[in-house]
This record gives structure tokens, C-alpha cells and sequence, in this order.
């Protein structure tokens, strides 16, 4: 990507690291974050969050970026609340992709201008990491109308281009056929390469190992163990995570 | 009768200028309504679809309610404000134009909100979470959710014009029918068919039915193009 193409993007604007601390969220008499402590370190590097289902794992995510406010505990960034302004700096990637009403390249264009660029400037750079990442042919088609796969590494490449310090992603690869997975990856470790630090949610342990430096293991809405992802699959320290792995866990 | 029909096609033929005068006044009346209502009805009901706020079941009941008021009400309405004796008396507006067009903007603005109000919400439900990922404000939101739905909102305008230059009712009080000055479409109709003068009641007719027609292909065109507003290049 040519740098000099690209306005600095609020690069003076500093969102990590992210702390959540003692939190709390409740929904409906539920307790599903219950005092989860989690803290993401600056710097480059994949975080992967795991836990059976209903454990909490989209919901922790969301409260780290701001998308979710907790009952209790509280969320910062860089030392103080998360804000809009600073939101910007932070990317986001669902479970299912959602793609605005107009083509996949002026899904770029729109958030290229949301951030500074003029419609040409934002033409031309998001036209480059189309380029980039192998989706030029699709420029011009309406992005509701792509694959599921298509349209979660435009997804990808959509919260990408904003160079975010962080990207929180939701399950990205859960619809995802294995070539679509692998691009996908591939794309999040040459972003990782760049410096950016990525917090990961997955249901599939193999991508786990694929892609962890640091493992962070959620159970019933706390936060059990944390750690250097080699050590966590090689001796993991709760009985709950040893269950897990083995495939024994049931809520 | 076999006359009359003829007489209407002869009428249209003519271009009559009585004719002209009054299909101009119904399309001016209701195109100004609609305008207005969509001033009115797109923000409310885009603030009631992404917005709680109290009272907000007891607005989404009143708007639903509204959209069934019979225009004669609406029309009666409009009159005793505008009536000497009324509030806005002294404005000295009834049997103008422009008490006609009040009317009509509050026979349509309650059709656009509930309309409005559900296209957003769908939207909303959709896009919600990926707009707040953007980092918009509240209003970058709505009208973003706005512009995602502009195909549909179209067909919801359409839906309005339809209501406004159908309704005879709320025209007929306020305006009163009078030659050369409120006389529209469905006024004229009324009045010319009591008359037994089915000939121009009849050419009237027909501009009605080819104006709803043209409308309802719009509406499809629009549907069957929301595709097309993809096509390569467009921003």
C-alpha cells in the first residue's frame, strides 16, 4: 500500500492498551460477564479468546470495544473510557459480514470519506487494496451479492484500511469454506506483521493454535486463565480448561 | 352515455384549458403535500425507529391510528382551525390552495412516518451494529440508514402522492370547489357527476387512473431497479 496515498489517519490517537476490569453485564436476570478482567497489551500480536458456548466471548469483545457499556467494572483505553472519537482507531469484524447497499468498492470509499479522504483519494486507495487482496474483479459488484467468503475479506479489508491499533474480530471464519478461512488468516497475519494487535474470538481450536501468541480462556463469563498460547495448549492451569480441550466441557 | 365517453376522449384530446387548469392544482396540491410530509415524516419516523425514548409504544399507536383517519375528518379539522372563528382565522386560508395542501400534508405525513418508521427499523436491525462500529454520530447513523433505504422510502412517497391526489373528502371542505381556484380532480368529479355532466367527470377519471398507473410503475421500477443503482461507477 503507498503510504503517501494515505492522509494519516488520527495515527496521533492512542486507544491501547485495553483494560476491562471487574466486569459486569447482566441481560434479562442473567449474569453473562460475571467481574471478567481482561487486559490487551500494546503492540503487535494475535490475543484468541475461547470458552464454551454461552461463556461470554462476543459479549467481553463488544464491552472491550465499546459496543457493549457493562452493568459494573469499567473499560479503558489508553488509561481513560472508551469514546467515539477514539473508536475509529479500533476495528471490528462480525460473525456476518454486513455490507451497505452499494458496491464492494464504495463499501471502502465509505469509510475512507468517514475518516478524512475525499471521494477521489478514497477511489484510488480503495481501488489499491482491492488490488492488494485479490478482489479487483469485484470492484464494481453490489457487495450484498458477493460469497460469504468474498464478502468477509472485504469485511476484513474494510476495518483494515482505517489501520486500526487494534481489530476485535467475532468468529470471522464461522460460514467460511477452508479456502476462505485461509485468505482470510492470511490477510490477518500480514496485518499483524504491519504492528497491529488483533483480539480474536473462534470456536475452532485448530485456528486457535494457528494463530495465538496469547490465550485467553472464558468460562461462565470469567476470565480463567491467560497466557502464552503455547503454554496454555501444553499444560493448561484449570481443571476447566483441561476439559475443554478435551472436548468434555459442558455448561 | 356512449356520448360522454366520447366527449371525455375529446376533452383530453383537446387539451382544454378548464381541464389543465384543474389536473395543474391537483398535481401542485398534493406534489406540495407530499413534500412537506416527507420534511415531516422521514426524520420522525427515523427518530421513532432507532430512538427510545418514553411514550414511544403510545406514538407508534397514535401514528398507525392517524394513517386510517378518514380525509372528511382531517378535512373538518383543518376547517375549524382555519375557519374565521378559528385559530389560525386570521390567516384568512380556508378555501385556498394552501388550506388544501395543509389538509393533504396531514392526511400523508402519518403514512410516511409508519412507513418510514418500519424501513428503518428493518435496516436498523441489520446495519445497527456495523454503524456504531463506523463510529457515526446518531444523526450519521440515520441518515446513512436513511440512504440505505432510498428505494424503499421512494415507494413509500409514491404511497403518499396516492393517498393525497385520491382523497376528495378533506379537498372538498377546506377548499370548497371553487371554479378557477380549488377545484381539483376529485372535486371536479364529484360535483360534475351530480351535475349529470359525465363527460368531463369521466376525462378526469382517466387522468386519475393513468396517474395511478404511472405511479405504481415507478414504485416497480424502482423495486425491480434497486439493483441497477449498483451499476459500475456510481458513488
Amino acid at each position: 500500500m503507498d503510504q503517501t496515498v494515505l492522509r494519516p489517519i488520527m495515527r496521533d490517537v492512542q486507544v491501547m492498551p485495553i483494560a476491562g476490569d471487574a466486569l459486569v453485564v447482566r441481560r434479562d436476570g442473567r449474569t453473562l460477564l460475571d467481574r471478567a478482567a481482561l487486559s490487551i497489551a500494546h503492540g503487535a500480536g494475535v490475543t484468541v479468546i475461547i470458552g464454551p458456548n454461552g461463556a461470554g466471548k462476543s459479549l467481553l469483545i463488544r464491552t472491550l470495544a465499546g459496543l457493549v457499556v457493562p452493568d459494573l467494572g469499567r473499560v479503558t483505553w489508553a488509561g481513560s473510557p472508551p469514546d467515539r472519537r477514539r473508536a475509529r482507531r479500533t476495528g471490528f469484524v462480525l460473525q456476518r459480514p454486513v455490507m451497505l447497499r452499494r458496491t464492494a468498492l464504495d463499501n471502502l470509499v465509505y469509510v475512507l470519506k468517514l475518516h478524512g479522504h475525499n471521494d477521489a483519494a478514497g477511489r484510488v486507495v480503495a481501488m489499491q487494496h482491492l488490488a492488494d487482496h485479490g478482489l479487483a474483479r469485484v470492484a464494481a459488484t453490489n457487495a450484498q451479492r458477493l460469497s460469504g467468503g468474498e464478502q468477509q475479506r472485504l469485511a476484513l479489508l474494510r476495518a483494515l484500511v482505517l489501520e486500526p491499533e487494534v481489530l476485535f474480530l467475532d468468529e470471522p471464519a464461522a460460514n467460511l469454506d477452508p479456502a476462505s478461512t485461509l485468505a482470510i488468516e492470511r490477510q490477518l497475519n500480514v496485518a499483524v506483521e504491519k504492528g497491529l494487535r488483533v483480539v480474536l474470538v473462534t470456536q475452532d481450536l485448530a485456528q486457535a493454535r494457528r494463530l495465538a501468541d496469547e490465550i485467553v480462556f472464558l468460562h461462565k463469563g470469567r476470565v480463567l486463565e491467560k497466557g502464552e498460547a503455547h503454554e496454555f495448549f501444553r499444560a493448561p492451569a484449570t481443571a476447566e480448561a483441561r476439559a475443554f480441550l478435551a472436548g468434555d466441557l459442558v455448561l | 352515455m356512449t356520448d360522454a365517453v366520447w366527449q371525455a376522449f375529446a376533452l383530453l384530446g383537446s387539451l382544454n384549458a378548464d381541464l389543465i387548469e384543474i389536473i395543474g392544482l391537483s398535481l401542485r396540491v398534493s406534489l406540495a403535500a407530499v413534500l412537506i410530509a416527507a420534511l415531516v415524516g422521514l426524520p420522525l419516523g427515523a427518530l421513532i425507529a432507532t430512538r427510545r425514548f418514553p411514550g414511544r409504544g403510545a406514538a407508534i399507536v397514535l401514528v398507525n391510528t392517524l394513517m386510517g383517519l378518514p380525509p372528511v375528518v382531517v378535512g373538518l379539522m383543518v376547517y375549524l382551525w382555519l375557519s374565521a372563528s378559528g385559530p389560525f382565522g386570521a390567516l384568512q386560508l380556508l378555501y385556498t390552495p394552501t388550506a388544501m395542501i395543509v389538509a393533504q400534508t396531514i392526511l400523508v405525513v402519518p403514512i410516511l412516518i409508519a412507513l418510514t418508521r418500519q424501513i428503518v427499523a428493518d435496516l436498523d436491525a441489520e446495519l445497527g451494529e456495523q454503524l456504531r462500529i463506523f463510529g457515526l454520530t446518531r444523526w450519521q447513523q440515520i441518515l446513512t440508514l436513511l440512504h440505505e433505504g432510498r428505494a424503499a422510502l421512494t415507494t413509500a412517497l409514491l404511497a403518499g402522492f396516492g393517498r393525497a391526489i385520491a382523497e376528495v373528502g378533506a379537498v372538498l371542505i377546506v377548499g370548497g370547489n371553487i371554479n378557477h381556484v380549488t377545484r381539483t380532480m376529485t372535486t371536479a368529479i364529484a360535483l360534475e357527476t351530480s351535475k349529470g355532466e359525465l363527460a368531463l367527470a369521466m376525462a378526469l377519471g382517466l387522468v386519475l387512473i393513468f396517474i395511478a398507473g404511472l405511479v405504481n410503475a415507478a414504485a416497480m421500477a424502482l423495486r425491480g431497479g434497486a439493483d441497477a443503482q449498483l451499476a459500475p461507477g456510481r458513488s
